[in-house]
Protein backbone atom coordinates (compact mmCIF):
# COMPACT_ATOMS: atom_id res chain seq x y z
CA UNK A 1 0.00 0.00 0.00
CA UNK A 2 0.89 3.08 -0.68
CA UNK A 3 1.69 5.49 2.43
CA UNK A 4 1.21 9.19 2.60
CA UNK A 5 3.15 10.60 5.75
CA UNK A 6 0.35 13.14 7.85
CA UNK A 7 2.74 14.05 10.39
CA UNK A 8 2.87 18.35 10.97
CA UNK A 9 0.92 20.66 8.83
CA UNK A 10 0.14 19.57 5.16
CA UNK A 11 -2.25 18.90 2.01
CA UNK A 12 -2.73 15.34 2.44
CA UNK A 13 -6.14 14.94 1.01
CA UNK A 14 -5.38 15.78 -2.88
CA UNK A 15 -2.66 13.90 -2.92
CA UNK A 16 -4.81 10.65 -1.98
CA UNK A 17 -7.61 11.71 -4.22
CA UNK A 18 -5.04 11.99 -7.24
CA UNK A 19 -3.46 8.58 -6.07
CA UNK A 20 -7.52 7.29 -6.02
CA UNK A 21 -7.35 9.11 -9.86
CA UNK A 22 -4.63 6.90 -11.16
CA UNK A 23 -6.45 3.75 -9.73
CA UNK A 24 -3.98 2.94 -6.82
CA UNK A 25 -4.71 3.33 -2.99
CA UNK A 26 -3.11 4.71 0.29
CA UNK A 27 -3.60 5.76 3.62
CA UNK A 28 -2.34 7.90 5.84
CA UNK A 29 0.05 7.45 8.64
CA UNK A 30 2.48 8.64 11.01
CA UNK A 31 4.28 5.70 12.54
CA UNK A 32 6.74 2.94 12.42
CA UNK A 33 4.14 0.74 11.79
CA UNK A 34 2.24 2.38 8.88
CA UNK A 35 6.12 2.69 7.51
CA UNK A 36 6.72 -0.92 7.60
CA UNK A 37 3.53 -1.77 6.14
CA UNK A 38 4.21 0.85 3.24
CA UNK A 39 5.35 -0.58 -0.22
CA UNK A 40 5.64 3.31 -1.61
CA UNK A 41 6.14 6.56 0.70
CA UNK A 42 4.80 9.58 -0.42
CA UNK A 43 5.95 12.59 2.15
CA UNK A 44 4.46 15.76 1.97
CA UNK A 45 4.29 18.96 3.55
CA UNK A 46 4.09 22.52 3.88
CA UNK A 47 5.35 24.99 6.72
CA UNK A 48 9.21 25.80 7.95
CA UNK A 49 11.78 23.20 7.49
CA UNK A 50 12.30 22.93 11.30
CA UNK A 51 8.50 22.31 11.64
CA UNK A 52 8.64 19.62 9.19
CA UNK A 53 11.87 17.75 11.00
CA UNK A 54 9.91 18.42 14.10
CA UNK A 55 7.25 16.40 13.05
CA UNK A 56 8.90 13.63 12.15
CA UNK A 57 10.87 13.63 14.84
CA UNK A 58 8.14 13.88 17.08
CA UNK A 59 6.58 10.75 15.68
CA UNK A 60 9.85 9.13 16.17
CA UNK A 61 10.09 8.53 12.65
CA UNK A 62 12.92 9.56 11.30
CA UNK A 63 15.27 6.69 11.21
CA UNK A 64 12.72 4.09 10.70
CA UNK A 65 12.04 6.35 7.17
CA UNK A 66 15.89 5.74 6.53
CA UNK A 67 16.20 2.46 7.14
CA UNK A 68 13.04 1.49 4.63
CA UNK A 69 14.34 4.00 2.14
CA UNK A 70 17.93 3.08 2.28
CA UNK A 71 18.21 -0.28 3.13
CA UNK A 72 14.79 -2.34 1.72
CA UNK A 73 14.69 0.01 -1.11
CA UNK A 74 11.14 1.51 -0.92
CA UNK A 75 10.35 4.41 -3.14
CA UNK A 76 9.72 7.88 -1.65
CA UNK A 77 8.45 10.94 -3.43
CA UNK A 78 9.00 14.38 -1.29
CA UNK A 79 6.80 16.79 -2.30
CA UNK A 80 7.90 20.19 -1.95
CA UNK A 81 8.97 21.02 1.90
CA UNK A 82 8.95 16.76 1.45
CA UNK A 83 11.58 17.29 -1.21
CA UNK A 84 13.28 19.79 1.81
CA UNK A 85 13.26 16.92 4.17
CA UNK A 86 14.97 14.33 1.52
CA UNK A 87 18.27 16.35 2.07
CA UNK A 88 21.11 17.04 4.36
CA UNK A 89 20.17 20.67 5.73
CA UNK A 90 18.46 23.78 4.98
CA UNK A 91 19.19 27.60 5.53
CA UNK A 92 15.53 27.62 6.78
CA UNK A 93 16.45 25.93 10.00
CA UNK A 94 18.86 24.42 12.15
CA UNK A 95 17.90 20.56 12.08
CA UNK A 96 19.38 17.97 10.37
CA UNK A 97 17.36 16.53 7.48
CA UNK A 98 16.83 13.22 6.83
CA UNK A 99 19.80 12.99 4.67
CA UNK A 100 18.88 10.36 2.41
CA UNK A 101 20.02 12.72 -0.47
CA UNK A 102 23.56 14.77 -0.55
CA UNK A 103 21.87 18.29 -1.05
CA UNK A 104 21.62 21.48 0.35
CA UNK A 105 18.24 23.77 0.68
CA UNK A 106 18.52 27.39 -0.15
CA UNK A 107 17.08 30.55 -0.55
CA UNK A 108 16.47 31.81 -3.39
CA UNK A 109 18.65 35.02 -3.79
CA UNK A 110 18.86 37.82 -6.68
CA UNK A 111 21.08 40.62 -5.40
CA UNK A 112 21.29 42.27 -8.55
CA UNK A 113 17.22 41.74 -9.92
CA UNK A 114 15.02 43.38 -7.26
CA UNK A 115 12.14 42.66 -9.61
CA UNK A 116 12.38 38.54 -9.16
CA UNK A 117 9.82 37.94 -6.53
CA UNK A 118 10.45 35.48 -3.70
CA UNK A 119 8.31 33.32 -3.21
CA UNK A 120 8.17 31.94 -6.44
CA UNK A 121 4.74 31.54 -7.04
CA UNK A 122 2.50 30.12 -9.66
CA UNK A 123 2.49 27.56 -12.70
CA UNK A 124 6.50 26.81 -14.36
CA UNK A 125 7.29 24.61 -17.00
CA UNK A 126 9.49 22.18 -15.58
CA UNK A 127 12.74 20.41 -18.71
CA UNK A 128 13.06 17.09 -17.88
CA UNK A 129 16.78 16.27 -17.94
CA UNK A 130 18.50 13.24 -17.46
CA UNK A 131 17.15 9.95 -18.01
CA UNK A 132 14.40 9.02 -14.93
CA UNK A 133 11.41 7.27 -14.20
CA UNK A 134 8.99 10.09 -13.06
CA UNK A 135 9.09 12.71 -15.52
CA UNK A 136 8.20 11.61 -19.02
CA UNK A 137 10.93 13.41 -21.85
CA UNK A 138 8.91 12.90 -24.75
CA UNK A 139 5.96 16.03 -23.72
CA UNK A 140 6.00 19.07 -25.32
CA UNK A 141 5.58 20.80 -22.30
CA UNK A 142 5.17 20.17 -19.07
CA UNK A 143 3.75 22.92 -16.36
CA UNK A 144 3.43 22.30 -12.57
CA UNK A 145 2.43 24.65 -9.77
CA UNK A 146 5.33 25.94 -7.32
CA UNK A 147 5.05 27.93 -4.32
CA UNK A 148 8.64 27.96 -2.32
CA UNK A 149 11.04 30.22 -0.97
CA UNK A 150 13.90 27.83 -0.54
CA UNK A 151 15.03 25.77 -3.41
CA UNK A 152 17.74 22.20 -3.67
CA UNK A 153 21.05 22.85 -4.34
CA UNK A 154 22.38 19.21 -5.07
CA UNK A 155 25.77 18.31 -4.84
CA UNK A 156 25.66 15.86 -7.44
CA UNK A 157 24.16 17.45 -10.72
CA UNK A 158 23.19 13.92 -12.19
CA UNK A 159 20.76 13.45 -9.54
CA UNK A 160 18.66 16.65 -11.05
CA UNK A 161 15.60 15.19 -13.22
CA UNK A 162 14.04 18.21 -13.94
CA UNK A 163 15.15 21.87 -13.84
CA UNK A 164 13.07 25.03 -13.90
CA UNK A 165 14.15 28.62 -14.54
CA UNK A 166 13.71 31.38 -12.10
CA UNK A 167 16.49 34.18 -12.22
CA UNK A 168 18.48 31.01 -12.76
CA UNK A 169 17.93 27.17 -13.67
CA UNK A 170 17.14 25.21 -10.36
CA UNK A 171 16.50 22.19 -8.98
CA UNK A 172 13.03 20.84 -9.60
CA UNK A 173 12.92 17.36 -9.35
CA UNK A 174 15.61 14.83 -8.37
CA UNK A 175 16.29 11.15 -8.30
CA UNK A 176 18.92 9.44 -6.15
CA UNK A 177 17.98 5.58 -7.09
CA UNK A 178 14.43 4.79 -5.31
CA UNK A 179 14.62 8.17 -3.72
CA UNK A 180 12.46 11.00 -5.75
CA UNK A 181 12.10 14.49 -4.66
CA UNK A 182 9.72 17.75 -6.50
CA UNK A 183 9.68 20.96 -5.59
CA UNK A 184 6.24 21.74 -7.14
CA UNK A 185 2.74 20.22 -6.39
CA UNK A 186 2.23 17.10 -8.71
CA UNK A 187 -1.52 16.94 -6.47
CA UNK A 188 -2.39 20.60 -7.62
CA UNK A 189 -1.01 20.36 -11.50
CA UNK A 190 -3.96 18.93 -12.96
CA UNK A 191 -3.43 16.31 -15.73
CA UNK A 192 0.23 17.03 -15.96
CA UNK A 193 0.54 16.05 -11.64
CA UNK A 194 -1.73 13.04 -12.64
CA UNK A 195 0.39 11.66 -14.93
CA UNK A 196 3.52 12.28 -13.19
CA UNK A 197 1.56 10.33 -9.87
CA UNK A 198 1.16 7.66 -11.91
CA UNK A 199 4.48 7.44 -13.22
CA UNK A 200 5.49 7.09 -9.43
CA UNK A 201 2.90 4.34 -8.70
CA UNK A 202 3.91 2.66 -11.68
CA UNK A 203 7.26 1.96 -10.26
CA UNK B 1 9.23 30.71 -17.58
CA UNK B 2 7.04 31.41 -14.41
CA UNK B 3 3.40 31.51 -15.96
CA UNK B 4 1.43 34.64 -15.43
CA UNK B 5 -1.88 33.09 -13.18
CA UNK B 6 -5.04 33.53 -14.41
CA UNK B 7 -7.61 33.25 -11.46
CA UNK B 8 -11.34 32.88 -11.09
CA UNK B 9 -12.12 34.85 -8.03
CA UNK B 10 -15.50 33.36 -6.84
CA UNK B 11 -17.38 35.15 -3.83
CA UNK B 12 -19.49 33.12 -1.18
CA UNK B 13 -22.10 33.89 1.15
CA UNK B 14 -21.96 31.16 3.65
CA UNK B 15 -23.25 28.08 1.36
CA UNK B 16 -24.42 30.20 -1.79
CA UNK B 17 -21.68 31.59 -4.57
CA UNK B 18 -22.72 35.20 -5.24
CA UNK B 19 -21.13 38.19 -7.45
CA UNK B 20 -21.15 41.88 -6.18
CA UNK B 21 -20.96 45.22 -8.17
CA UNK B 22 -18.56 47.39 -6.06
CA UNK B 23 -18.66 45.25 -3.02
CA UNK B 24 -22.66 45.77 -3.37
CA UNK B 25 -25.98 44.59 -4.66
CA UNK B 26 -25.06 40.32 -4.41
CA UNK B 27 -26.52 38.32 -7.04
CA UNK B 28 -27.26 34.63 -6.86
CA UNK B 29 -25.12 32.92 -9.10
CA UNK B 30 -25.11 29.37 -8.25
CA UNK B 31 -23.53 26.76 -5.87
CA UNK B 32 -19.81 26.63 -5.19
CA UNK B 33 -19.02 22.78 -5.61
CA UNK B 34 -20.97 23.17 -9.05
CA UNK B 35 -18.75 25.72 -9.90
CA UNK B 36 -15.43 24.54 -8.78
CA UNK B 37 -16.16 21.11 -10.32
CA UNK B 38 -16.57 23.01 -13.76
CA UNK B 39 -13.01 25.19 -13.06
CA UNK B 40 -11.51 21.60 -12.39
CA UNK B 41 -12.46 20.15 -15.79
CA UNK B 42 -11.31 23.76 -17.31
CA UNK B 43 -7.84 23.23 -15.60
CA UNK B 44 -7.57 26.33 -14.13
CA UNK B 45 -4.59 27.92 -12.81
CA UNK B 46 -5.84 28.17 -9.53
CA UNK B 47 -8.90 29.02 -7.37
CA UNK B 48 -9.53 32.04 -5.27
CA UNK B 49 -13.00 31.49 -3.11
CA UNK B 50 -13.74 34.53 -0.31
CA UNK B 51 -16.38 34.47 2.24
CA UNK B 52 -17.28 37.81 2.12
CA UNK B 53 -20.02 37.82 4.88
CA UNK B 54 -18.31 35.70 7.51
CA UNK B 55 -16.34 38.61 8.97
CA UNK B 56 -19.04 41.10 8.72
CA UNK B 57 -21.56 38.70 10.56
CA UNK B 58 -18.62 37.58 12.86
CA UNK B 59 -19.03 33.93 11.88
CA UNK B 60 -16.43 31.68 11.63
CA UNK B 61 -15.02 29.61 7.90
CA UNK B 62 -17.71 27.29 6.60
CA UNK B 63 -15.14 24.49 7.45
CA UNK B 64 -17.38 21.61 5.71
CA UNK B 65 -17.98 23.57 2.85
CA UNK B 66 -13.88 24.15 2.40
CA UNK B 67 -13.37 20.72 2.84
CA UNK B 68 -15.47 19.63 0.37
CA UNK B 69 -14.63 22.27 -2.41
CA UNK B 70 -10.61 21.30 -1.61
CA UNK B 71 -11.24 18.21 -2.00
CA UNK B 72 -12.70 18.76 -5.47
CA UNK B 73 -9.61 20.90 -6.25
CA UNK B 74 -6.89 19.58 -8.37
CA UNK B 75 -5.23 23.31 -8.44
CA UNK B 76 -4.12 25.41 -5.98
CA UNK B 77 -6.60 27.15 -3.90
CA UNK B 78 -6.80 30.27 -1.87
CA UNK B 79 -9.55 30.81 0.50
CA UNK B 80 -10.36 33.77 2.83
CA UNK B 81 -13.08 35.27 5.25
CA UNK B 82 -13.36 34.82 9.00
CA UNK B 83 -10.45 33.31 9.84
CA UNK B 84 -9.17 35.12 13.24
CA UNK B 85 -6.84 32.54 14.62
CA UNK B 86 -3.36 30.13 13.84
CA UNK B 87 -5.61 27.18 14.60
CA UNK B 88 -8.42 28.16 12.09
CA UNK B 89 -5.48 28.56 9.42
CA UNK B 90 -3.48 25.02 10.40
CA UNK B 91 -7.38 23.43 9.74
CA UNK B 92 -7.78 24.66 6.60
CA UNK B 93 -4.42 24.39 5.45
CA UNK B 94 -4.82 20.79 6.49
CA UNK B 95 -7.46 20.38 4.52
CA UNK B 96 -5.85 20.55 1.27
CA UNK B 97 -5.96 24.47 0.97
CA UNK B 98 -2.77 25.75 -0.14
CA UNK B 99 -3.29 29.60 0.38
CA UNK B 100 -5.22 31.92 3.33
CA UNK B 101 -6.40 35.16 2.16
CA UNK B 102 -6.40 37.21 5.16
CA UNK B 103 -8.06 41.35 6.01
CA UNK B 104 -9.78 41.88 8.98
CA UNK B 105 -7.77 39.79 11.20
CA UNK B 106 -4.47 41.32 10.27
CA UNK B 107 -5.39 44.79 9.18
CA UNK B 108 -4.64 45.68 13.07
CA UNK B 109 -2.38 43.14 14.05
CA UNK B 110 0.50 42.46 12.00
CA UNK B 111 1.70 40.16 14.48
CA UNK B 112 -0.90 37.51 13.60
CA UNK B 113 0.81 38.01 9.73
CA UNK B 114 4.08 37.67 11.29
CA UNK B 115 2.74 34.18 13.39
CA UNK B 116 1.50 32.50 10.56
CA UNK B 117 4.44 33.20 8.09
CA UNK B 118 6.79 31.72 10.76
CA UNK B 119 4.54 29.22 11.30
CA UNK B 120 3.36 28.37 7.92
CA UNK B 121 5.80 29.85 5.31
CA UNK B 122 4.97 33.25 3.65
CA UNK B 123 4.22 31.16 0.50
CA UNK B 124 0.91 30.00 2.05
CA UNK B 125 -0.42 33.80 3.50
CA UNK B 126 -2.07 36.10 1.30
CA UNK B 127 -3.23 40.09 2.59
CA UNK B 128 -6.70 40.80 0.91
CA UNK B 129 -6.84 44.99 0.07
CA UNK B 130 -9.89 46.41 -0.59
CA UNK B 131 -9.28 49.74 -2.58
CA UNK B 132 -11.70 52.37 -2.78
CA UNK B 133 -11.21 55.89 -4.48
CA UNK B 134 -12.44 58.80 -2.96
CA UNK B 135 -13.97 62.09 -4.56
CA UNK B 136 -10.74 63.17 -5.23
CA UNK B 137 -9.83 60.02 -7.05
CA UNK B 138 -7.27 59.44 -4.38
CA UNK B 139 -6.80 55.53 -3.51
CA UNK B 140 -7.35 54.19 0.15
CA UNK B 141 -7.86 50.99 2.40
CA UNK B 142 -10.78 49.77 2.80
CA UNK B 143 -11.64 48.19 5.64
CA UNK B 144 -14.66 45.93 3.83
CA UNK B 145 -15.94 44.51 7.49
CA UNK B 146 -16.47 47.45 9.11
CA UNK B 147 -17.19 49.50 6.03
CA UNK B 148 -14.30 51.83 7.22
CA UNK B 149 -11.53 54.15 4.96
CA UNK B 150 -8.59 53.89 6.68
CA UNK B 151 -6.47 57.33 6.50
CA UNK B 152 -3.35 55.63 6.74
CA UNK B 153 -1.31 56.12 3.42
CA UNK B 154 -2.03 53.08 1.06
CA UNK B 155 1.22 52.24 -0.21
CA UNK B 156 2.97 52.37 3.33
CA UNK B 157 0.59 49.71 4.87
CA UNK B 158 0.55 47.59 1.81
CA UNK B 159 4.44 47.63 2.55
CA UNK B 160 3.85 47.21 5.76
CA UNK B 161 1.62 43.96 5.14
CA UNK B 162 4.26 42.58 3.19
CA UNK B 163 6.70 42.90 6.01
CA UNK B 164 5.07 41.14 8.30
CA UNK B 165 5.23 38.08 5.89
CA UNK B 166 2.46 38.38 3.55
CA UNK B 167 3.51 36.19 0.50
CA UNK B 168 0.74 37.51 -1.95
CA UNK B 169 -1.32 40.55 -2.19
CA UNK B 170 -4.82 40.35 -3.38
CA UNK B 171 -5.54 43.91 -4.90
CA UNK B 172 -9.33 44.34 -4.89
CA UNK B 173 -10.11 47.65 -7.17
CA UNK B 174 -13.97 48.06 -5.00
CA UNK B 175 -14.76 50.55 -7.83
CA UNK B 176 -14.33 48.43 -10.69
CA UNK B 177 -15.70 45.25 -8.85
CA UNK B 178 -18.27 43.52 -10.93
CA UNK B 179 -18.40 46.53 -13.44
CA UNK B 180 -16.57 44.56 -16.53
CA UNK B 181 -15.03 48.01 -17.38
CA UNK B 182 -11.38 47.56 -17.11
CA UNK B 183 -9.03 47.13 -14.40
CA UNK B 184 -7.51 50.17 -12.34
CA UNK B 185 -4.10 50.08 -14.39
CA UNK B 186 -2.59 53.16 -12.40
CA UNK B 187 -3.48 51.43 -9.33
CA UNK B 188 -2.17 48.43 -10.43
CA UNK B 189 1.17 49.82 -11.42
CA UNK B 190 2.07 51.95 -8.44
CA UNK B 191 1.52 49.02 -6.21
CA UNK B 192 3.17 46.05 -8.00
CA UNK B 193 6.13 48.73 -8.15
CA UNK B 194 6.86 49.22 -4.51
CA UNK B 195 6.62 45.56 -3.55
CA UNK B 196 8.59 42.88 -3.65
CA UNK B 197 5.80 39.85 -3.64
CA UNK B 198 3.37 39.06 -5.99
CA UNK B 199 0.19 41.22 -6.87
CA UNK B 200 -3.16 39.86 -7.93
CA UNK B 201 -4.86 42.26 -9.49
CA UNK B 202 -8.93 42.19 -9.60
CA UNK B 203 -11.36 44.50 -10.74
CA UNK B 204 -13.06 45.21 -13.92
CA UNK B 205 -11.45 42.59 -15.92
CA UNK B 206 -13.66 41.97 -19.05
CA UNK B 207 -11.63 40.46 -21.81
CA UNK B 208 -8.18 39.13 -22.40
CA UNK B 209 -6.71 42.08 -23.02
CA UNK B 210 -7.44 43.72 -20.16
CA UNK B 211 -5.94 40.61 -18.11
CA UNK B 212 -2.69 41.14 -20.56
CA UNK B 213 -2.94 45.02 -19.99
CA UNK B 214 -2.71 44.61 -16.02
CA UNK B 215 0.10 42.19 -16.26
CA UNK B 216 1.81 44.46 -18.73
CA UNK B 217 1.78 47.37 -15.81
CA UNK B 218 3.24 44.71 -12.94
CA UNK B 219 0.67 42.05 -11.82
CA UNK B 220 2.09 38.80 -11.16
CA UNK B 221 -1.81 37.28 -11.45
CA UNK B 222 -4.84 38.58 -12.59
CA UNK B 223 -8.17 37.68 -10.31
CA UNK B 224 -11.63 37.94 -11.75
CA UNK B 225 -14.89 37.36 -10.77
CA UNK B 226 -17.73 38.70 -13.25
CA UNK B 227 -15.13 37.63 -16.50
CA UNK B 228 -16.09 34.24 -15.70
CA UNK B 229 -19.29 33.75 -13.94
CA UNK B 230 -21.47 35.61 -16.58
CA UNK B 231 -21.69 35.71 -20.38
CA UNK B 232 -23.43 38.85 -22.46
CA UNK B 233 -24.55 41.77 -21.92
CA UNK B 234 -27.43 40.91 -19.30
CA UNK B 235 -25.36 38.94 -17.58
CA UNK B 236 -26.46 35.72 -17.84
CA UNK B 237 -24.77 32.89 -15.21
CA UNK B 238 -22.18 30.53 -17.92
CA UNK B 239 -18.87 29.41 -16.48
CA UNK B 240 -15.68 29.96 -19.05
CA UNK B 241 -12.52 30.02 -18.75
CA UNK B 242 -9.74 30.30 -21.56
CA UNK B 243 -7.94 27.86 -23.21
CA UNK B 244 -4.30 27.51 -22.28
CA UNK B 245 -3.37 28.11 -25.64
CA UNK B 246 -5.14 31.36 -25.70
CA UNK B 247 -3.93 32.23 -22.47
CA UNK B 248 -0.40 31.05 -24.23
CA UNK B 249 -0.65 33.28 -26.50
CA UNK B 250 -1.96 36.44 -24.70
CA UNK B 251 1.13 36.36 -22.58
CA UNK B 252 3.38 35.24 -25.51
CA UNK B 253 4.26 39.10 -26.95
CA UNK B 254 3.54 41.28 -23.67
CA UNK B 255 4.71 44.92 -23.87
CA UNK B 256 6.14 44.97 -20.10
CA UNK B 257 6.23 48.85 -19.15
CA UNK B 258 9.72 49.42 -17.61
CA UNK B 259 9.66 50.31 -14.04
CA UNK B 260 10.31 54.25 -13.68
Amino acid sequence: MNLIINCGTGNFSSVAKMINATGGKSFFGSTSQDIDKASKIILPGVGSFDNGMKAIELASIKEKIIEKVKFENVPILGICLGMHLLCRSSEEGSLNGLNLVEAEVKKFYFPNNDKIKIPHMGWNTVKPVNKNSLISSHKKEQRFYFAHSYKVVVDNPNLTIGTSYYGSDFCAAFQKKNIFGVQFHPEKSHSFGLELIKSFMEL
Amino acid sequence: MLKHRVIPLLSLDNYKLIKTRCFKDPQYVGDPLNAIHIFNEKEVDEIIIIDITASKEKREPNFNLIEEIAGECYMPLTYGGGIRSIEDVDRILSMGVEKVSLQSSVIMNRNFINDLALRFGSQSIVVSVDVKKNLLGKAQYLFSSKNLILQTDLIDLIKDLVNAGAGEVLLNSVDKDGTLSGPDLDMIKKISNSIDVSVIACGGISSLDDIKAAVEVGASAVAAGSFFVYYGPHRAVLISYPKYNELEQLFSNLNKIPNE
